[in-house]
């Protein structure tokens, strides 16, 4: 290759042919196995999951071989009792969590912030951030160490004030709660530090001046650190806004155990779909999951149209 | 991090100060106590376990058998050790390259096509095809369910985010290595990989290390996709360990109720604890050293590039 060409193509040259552009193309070919991994793992099954639900899919018969159904999946998917349960549960947890893990992480930041002993403040992260790194199936052990209802720990716990034990197992009622604590729990560590690396890019004068000027802990966390957040906060909610109608599986699925019993506050659609999955429904299946991913695009799309009024910096496209 | 002028200046300890580690080290307990549950019950009797005396927090009539038993039934184990490990470690170095080589041209300015590959891969951060379509494709026309690509292929582009995190991170590195680069003939794969990868250490092992976590942990896969037992992944093993116990246990509580359990031929409880260890410590001892790498690639990915 000349020299003269490179020169070329390093400022860009718009009167250079595509032919000419050697560096494109070079580039282009590195990133050929990307391209053609997302083509067959994610362009072709969203292809297809637009042609399913409109099919009553037989697996014998394939995909192209099943029968044009039209609308009739959609149909059923709407008169079911089950749907709007499923559909309540995942919205609401979604919201749920959504709000009460923003409060708890930027409480936590705000606090590990306070922390003045870097060793201890290295401790603590890394103490509360271990359960981001184990599986959603050993925390189902570990939920099911302290709920089980013949040996758990919280029967003995309870036991000692003279309280009958309780099987959560048998309870729905108590799930909202322990899915709550779960999640929190598991998802702490890591999306606080979100809001605490945030922190450390405050520019410190401000925390100074504010002492200067007698401000004490309190006030300085109020009038700095939490305005720094909150619009931080308010970004990350709504680029999260697909997360309202995509619950997390692992958690709906693993912590209750899969048990029919808690199915009225533990089924989400995420759940639902590979129950469809696992029992061969798979067009009634696919045509929940197309509403979920069209309603979670509708809501990322409107959130980012959110996001580029107020903040244009901090929208995705 | 930055250690600011503004924490070393404030040496003298309040209340406040106090309250805070207070907290932190109550909230602390609440972390390590439960796992210690699992660890200590790894090591408690099963006869001790299942009597009614029940979990806690101290190895009660310690014994060493739930290891024994999960390393007896070798085969199976290992297996699965064998398949979590391969699977995850070659997903995450094929995944971290194929990303990091699609993010390079979208870091170089003088890169024609970036604005279609940036929709192309972006788009699917938008659009996901859903659980049965993906596995209805994968297992009918590809035929790579039930086989070792499944854990490999369907994940092998490391997902736009990973890009993206790569991408903006190369677009910090200085121009004029590029320039000096091209001026010297170089191709563009040999920079990527004589000039990007040296210097891109840090990204590359916060995305590593965050997908082999993923990988690692991975249960759905096998779930979803295997039917041979000797691929299941080690999480999936425990997952159905789980499942099984509770489907009798469901059995039990309905109309089947009086069907006669053979209890002996159930995996004790104290062996799946010990298996819960063994799926869960490679990951907890090698982390803390990497957490480093994980807080600068969750900073780097929430800046806009």
């Amino acid at each position: 290759m000349s020299k003269k060409k490179f020169t070329g193509a390093v400022r860009r040259d718009k009167r250079k042919s595509i032919w000419k552009d050697t560096a494109s193309w070079q580039m282009l070919l590195l990133a050929m196995p990307a391209i053609v991994g997302y083509t067959l793992f994610n362009y072709i099954p969203l292809v297809m999951s637009l042609v399913i639900p409109f099919k009553d899919y037989k697996f014998a018969k394939g995909i192209a071989g099943s029968d044009w159904v039209g609308f009739r999946n959609f149909g059923w998917m709407f008169t079911s009792s089950a749907m709007g349960r499923v559909i309540r549960n995942t919205f609401l947890y979604g919201l749920w969590f959504m709000m009460i893990g923003t409060v708890i992480n930027i409480i936590i930041a705000l606090l590990l912030f306070e922390v003045t002993n870097r060793r201890a403040l290295k401790a603590y992260q890394t103490i509360i951030t271990f359960p981001n790194f184990m599986s959603m199936v050993i925390v189902g052990y570990v939920v099911y160490a302290i709920l089980s209802p013949r040996t758990g720990y919280l029967n003995q716990v309870i036991g000692l004030f003279g309280a009958e034990p309780v099987d959560a197992y048998m309870s729905p009622g108590a799930w909202p709660g322990i899915l709550t604590i779960v999640s929190v729990w598991k998802g702490m560590g890591i999306n606080s530090l979100f809001y605490f690396a945030s922190l450390m890019a405050v520019d410190t004068q401000l925390y100074e001046a504010a002492q200067i000027d007698g401000a004490n802990r309190f006030q300085r966390m109020w009038h700095i650190s939490i305005p720094h957040l909150t619009s931080l906060a308010c970004i990350f909610i709504i680029l999260n806004a697909g997360k309202l109608i995509n619950g997390n599986f692992d958690l709906f699925y693993i912590i209750p155990r899969d048990t029919p019993l808690l199915y009225s506050t533990t089924d989400i659609l995420n759940t639902y779909v590979y129950r469809a999955l696992a029992t061969g429904k798979y067009s009634m299946g696919a045509t929940v999951g197309l509403v979920q991913s069209v309603v979670g695009m509708i809501l990322v799309v409107t959130a980012n149209l959110i996001v580029r009024k107020i903040s244009p910096d901090n929208s995705m496209f | 991090m930055v250690d600011t002028k503004f924490r070393k200046k404030k040496k003298k300890i309040t209340a406040f100060d106090i309250w805070v580690n207070v907290f932190f080290c109550l909230l602390c307990v609440c972390f390590v106590l439960p796992l210690m549950l699992v660890i200590s019950a790894s090591f408690t009797s099963e006869k001790w376990l299942m009597s009614g005396n029940g979990f806690s927090l101290i190895p009660q009539d310690f014994t060493l058998e739930a290891y024994k038993s999960a390393f007896a039934n070798r085969t199976k184990m290992i297996l699965a050790y064998g398949t979590t490990a391969a699977q995850a470690f070659l997903g995450t170095f094929l995944s971290s390259t194929v990303a990091g080589l699609a993010a390079y041209p979208l870091s170089r300015t003088n890169f024609r096509f970036k604005k279609p590959l940036t929709i192309f891969i972006f788009a699917t951060m938008l659009f996901s095809a859903g659980m049965i379509p993906s596995y209805l494709v994968y297992s009918k026309w590809y035929r790579i369910s039930n086989t070792f690509w499944i854990y490999i292929l369907p994940s092998i582009t490391g997902g736009a985010w990973n890009t993206m995190v790569f991408r903006t991170f190369f677009k910090g590195l200085p121009e004029s290595l590029f320039e000096s680069a091209h001026l010297d003939g170089a191709k563009e794969l040999q920079i990527f990989f004589r000039i990007v990868v040296p210097l891109s250490t840090p990204v590359f092992a916060s995305i590593g290390f965050m997908t082999l976590v993923g990988k690692w942990n991975d249960y759905t896969t096998s779930m979803v996709y295997i039917r041979d037992e000797n691929l299941y992944t080690l999480q999936f093993l425990l997952q159905r360990l789980m499942t099984e116990a509770q489907f009798l246990k469901n059995l039990s509580q309905t109309a089947m109720g009086n069907v006669v359990l053979d209890s002996s031929s159930l995996p004790s409880e104290t062996l799946k604890y010990a298996l819960c260890v063994i799926a869960a410590g490679p990951m907890l001892v090698i982390f803390p050293f990497f957490q480093k790498y994980f807080s600068q690639g969750l900073t780097i990915g929430a800046v806009k590039g």
